[in-house]
């Protein structure tokens, strides 16, 4: 596969409410993030689904980032307990496969967590590049 | 099904005047996409929102028989209803439209790299064609909205607020956490421009609220709790008392007018804590409790000495707005000490004098009684001496060629502006309702959308939004009244229909979604002997939760199907195989040139416009002559010939500026 650019990339579900307004203000505030970072909203982080992280990895990203509500989900008191109960349930699913369960983060991100979400994100990078090292 | 037909997609980027354009090669992405086998129309545009974009649009929806379409552009916070309503306008479904941010998340972050850019928004917008390919129509839902609103702040915003949404049929919840209502107004004498008092406007609005039977005013009261979302939010006043009590209301919406702080000086900074040394706010109760002789702490004053911009406009330091009403403010107060004590000598130490609009007559009115202007620069401030005695404040005057001056004056008073109200921080954190570099409460977007915030339900009033003078707080403040009164006026709301569904051949019953859902939406039901979850759709609030539990994928969310996130994921998978190195490089080096000698003779005008550094196009208007939508369309193509670029946001954060290319 032809990559633009060796940087992995990264798929974060954000939600729609509280981190996709973070995330849009870093980018307002011209804060550096890497561009194979790409991002797809949903309405809370407790509804996404495993087959979907799976099918990220399928088709080729390095690491999946889950940017949720934590304690400030208005949809769910149990938010991140069924946030983390899918991230479990998908680690098992990437075990199977081989993947391994550190490329898959999840941290809360709310709508004034630019510069969080921009470090999370060079943090996570790191990480990455340190996982597809040694798989090499 | 009909969804899964082919569709006729159009797809427009945007340049967003070089938002967008000038760190993505626009051109590069359009013709990636037009190579999609199901786009028919692929453009890229100055600007999407443009009315002539939008109706240029709407007639390719109708003459290419477009099925749907996908606009790059802003986030979809902005304009998402903007081409909604072009789809609508066209005949289209409006949930046959996708849009793409290409602008806060992929020109903006990735401003520092070209080439990659480009490959993202590439990606993105090939996302933006699977999503919408696997989208499907829907009609929008309705929710009930309490016709009800609660206002956090009894300053004059909220108050003024109070009392038109009152008036027209809504209860409103007034929450103050002083014992009076008023905030920085009362108690206030003289104020720019016209005649009437703070203190007037502050009683007469009291008065009013409180002889309205359908506002209800609790002061020293806090809000303690907040839940649910537009229409229906569950709010907790903590209304004191012994011991402290809790009320609890249904409202349809909120309004934050929490105002301001005034900037308090550090202690040092041009002699702040000295004797003789005050700032702004003091000074005007000095000037309004009195007349005859000014006297401060058991002395004379006869000469008083304003140093402006204290805290604000810091080039590196954390307020780097300008707050509007302080210049004003002090001429004003210059202008009340000499009605009220004539023969006061008035000093201004100023780095330029805002006082737009009408206020420009007080100006001219303090010169004419005999006010000495100085001016100063940032990097060469006054120096103050303050020894109880008197003090000597110490300039290089920029008017006279930075002559230094020393002006001995009885008091100095530090003109400071205005800072977020210090527990803004955790209203935000209460309504989740984000906070600018500035500090300041954020709103959609300071021209399109002044008075809303990226929460739904949750609008914006008055100073707490940035720095503002009565007018101006009171324009915000009935804005957002108007818009509150037409989300929740009709008693109905209308959401997108994002809702989940069972697909009842594929569910076992086991009660696992009915379990997690917080809304009781998930319901058994029996036929043909089998039992089966269905969803009350009423009851759903289209969270999703119950989708990742069931073991056997029978749910799905509208609109964030399983055909439409994993068709997003396809697409920026696929810009990984796009070898955009060799073409981006080409493209660059072959974006159009002019020479000086071709330039239209109005660059010529627009470019001496932008001689002193960068400028808004307002002003390049002003000292050219040339009208302002012709100035942008000039600009705009400037910066597409490289002759001129963006030179970010000027102090107001109103007017993006301009400069020469170098
Ligand atoms: C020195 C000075 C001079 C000025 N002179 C003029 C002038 O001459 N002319 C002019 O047009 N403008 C003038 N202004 C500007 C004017 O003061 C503001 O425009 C106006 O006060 C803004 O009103 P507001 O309702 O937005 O905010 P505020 O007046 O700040 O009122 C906000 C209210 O919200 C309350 N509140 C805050 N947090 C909470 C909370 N968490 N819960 C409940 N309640 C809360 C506060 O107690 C306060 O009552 C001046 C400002 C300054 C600093
Ligand atoms: S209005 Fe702006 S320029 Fe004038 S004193 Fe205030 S911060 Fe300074
Ligand atoms: S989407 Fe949320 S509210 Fe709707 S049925 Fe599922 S869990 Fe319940
Ligand atoms: S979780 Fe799935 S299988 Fe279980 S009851 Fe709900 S829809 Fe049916």
């Amino acid at each position: 596969m032809q990559k633009l650019t060796s940087s992995p990339k990264i798929l974060v579900f954000s939600t729609e409410k509280i981190s996709d307004p973070g995330i849009d203000q870093a980018g307002l505030r011209k804060i550096h993030y890497s561009p194979s970072v790409y991002v797809i909203s949903v309405p809370c982080s407790a509804g996404i689904k495993p087959k979907w992280i799976m099918h990220a990895f399928a088709q080729g990203f390095d690491g999946v980032f889950i940017a949720a509500d934590g304690h400030e989900c208005s949809y769910t008191p149990k938010c991140s307990e069924l946030t983390n109960e899918l991230i479990e349930h998908s680690q098992k699913l990437m075990q199977a496969k081989g993947i391994d369960p550190k490329r898959i983060r999840m941290a809360a991100i709310c709508s004034v967590c630019a510069e969080q979400f921009a470090s999370h994100m060079a943090n996570f990078t790191r990480i990455l590049v340190e996982l597809n090292g040694k798989a090499e | 099904m009909e969804e899964k037909k082919k569709k006729r997609i159009g797809v427009y980027i945007c340049h967003c005047g070089g938002n967008i354009s000038d760190y993505v090669d626009v051109a590069q992405v359009r013709e990636l996409a037009g190579k999609d086998d199901f786009v028919v129309v692929a453009k890229d545009v100055m600007f999407a929102c443009a009315d002539s974009n939008q109706k240029d649009m709407v007639a390719d929806i109708k003459e290419q028989g477009l099925d749907a379409i996908v606009v790059a552009s802003c986030s979809p916070k902005l304009h998402l209803h903007t081409f909604r309503n072009v789809a609508l306008r066209a005949g289209l479904n409006q949930y046959q439209y996708v849009q793409v941010n290409v602008r806060e998340q992929c020109s903006w972050p990735h401003h520092d790299d070209r080439k990659l850019a480009t490959g993202k928004a590439a990606g993105l917008v090939e996302a933006g064609i699977r999503r919408v390919m696997g989208a499907e129509s829907h009609e929008t839902i309705r929710v009930s909205a309490a016709r009800s609103v609660l206002i956090v702040g009894a300053g004059v915003a909220g108050m003024r607020a109070a009392i038109s949404l009152a008036s027209i049929g809504n209860e409103v919840v007034l929450v103050e956490k002083a014992a009076e209502p008023g905030g920085k107004l009362a108690g206030r004498k003289d104020l720019f421009p016209g005649d009437v008092s703070g203190e007037s406007i502050v009683q007469d609005l009291a008065a009013r609220v409180r002889a309205t039977p359908n506002i209800k005013l609790f002061c020293g009261a806090t809000v303690s709790g907040v839940c649910g979302s537009m229409g229906q939010f569950q709010v907790k006043v903590n209304v004191g008392g012994q011991p402290a009590e809790d009320l609890e209301f249904t409202v349809g919406a909120v309004l934050i007018a929490t105002g301001f702080d005034p900037y308090k000086p550090e202690p040092g900074e041009y002699s702040m804590g000295s004797p003789g040394v005050i700032p702004i706010g003091e000074f005007v109760k000095l000037v309004e409790s009195g007349s005859g002789e000014l006297m401060h702490q058991g002395r004379r004053v006869r000469s008083v000495g304003f140093i402006y911009c204290v805290g604000m406009r810091q080039t590196k330091g954390k307020n780097k707005y300008c707050s509007r009403v302080c210049c004003s403010g002090a001429i004003q107060a210059s202008l009340s000490m000499h009605r009220r004590y004539p023969g006061v000598q008035a000093y201004h130490f100023y780095r330029d004098i805002r006082a737009y609009g009408k206020q420009e007559v007080m100006y001219t009115e303090s010169s004419k009684a005999g006010d000495v202007y100085f001016m100063f620069t940032e990097k060469e401030p006054p120096v103050v001496t303050a020894d109880g005695s008197g003090a000597v404040i110490k300039v290089k005057d920029s008017l006279t060629k930075k002559q230094e001056v020393e002006v001995p004056v009885d008091l100095v008073v530090l003109v400071t502006g205005m800072v977020p109200q210090a527990d803004s921080g955790a209203i935000a954190a209460s309504f989740k309702v984000p906070i600018g570099a500035d500090g300041f409460f954020n709103e959609i977007h300071p021209k399109l959308r002044p008075v809303e915030t990226v929460i739904n339900g949750v609008f914006l009033g008055g100073s707490c939004q940035g720095p503002k003078n009565v007018t101006e707080t009171l324009s915000s403040a009935l804005a957002a009244s108007a818009k509150i009164n037409a989300v929740i006026g009709k008693g109905v709301i209308d959401l997108d229909p994002v809702i989940a569904r069972v697909d009842s051949s594929k569910c076992v019953w086991c009660g696992k979604c009915a379990a997690v859902c917080e809304y009781g939406a998930l319901v058994e039901m029996e036929r043909d002997g089998r039992n089966f979850a269905i969803v009350d759709e009423p009851s759903c609030v289209g969270c999703g939760v119950c989708a990742p539990v069931c073991p056997t994928n029978a749910i799905e969310l509208a609109c964030f199907t399983d055909a439409e996130i994993e068709g997003m994921i396809d697409g920026f998978a696929l810009d990984q195989n796009i070898n955009i190195t060799e073409t981006a490089a080409a493209e660059e080096s072959a974006a159009p040139s002019v020479t000086m000698k071709e330039y239209p003779a109005q660059w010529h005008m627009i470019l001496e416009a932008m001689k002193d550094g960068p400028i808004s196009i307002p002003d390049i208007a002003k000292a050219s002559g040339l009208d302002a939508s012709l100035v942008t369309r000039h600009v705009m193509t400037m910066n597409r010939y490289r002759v001129a670029e963006p030179a970010g946001l000027d102090d107001s954060e109103q007017y993006y500026l301009y400069q020469q290319k170098s």
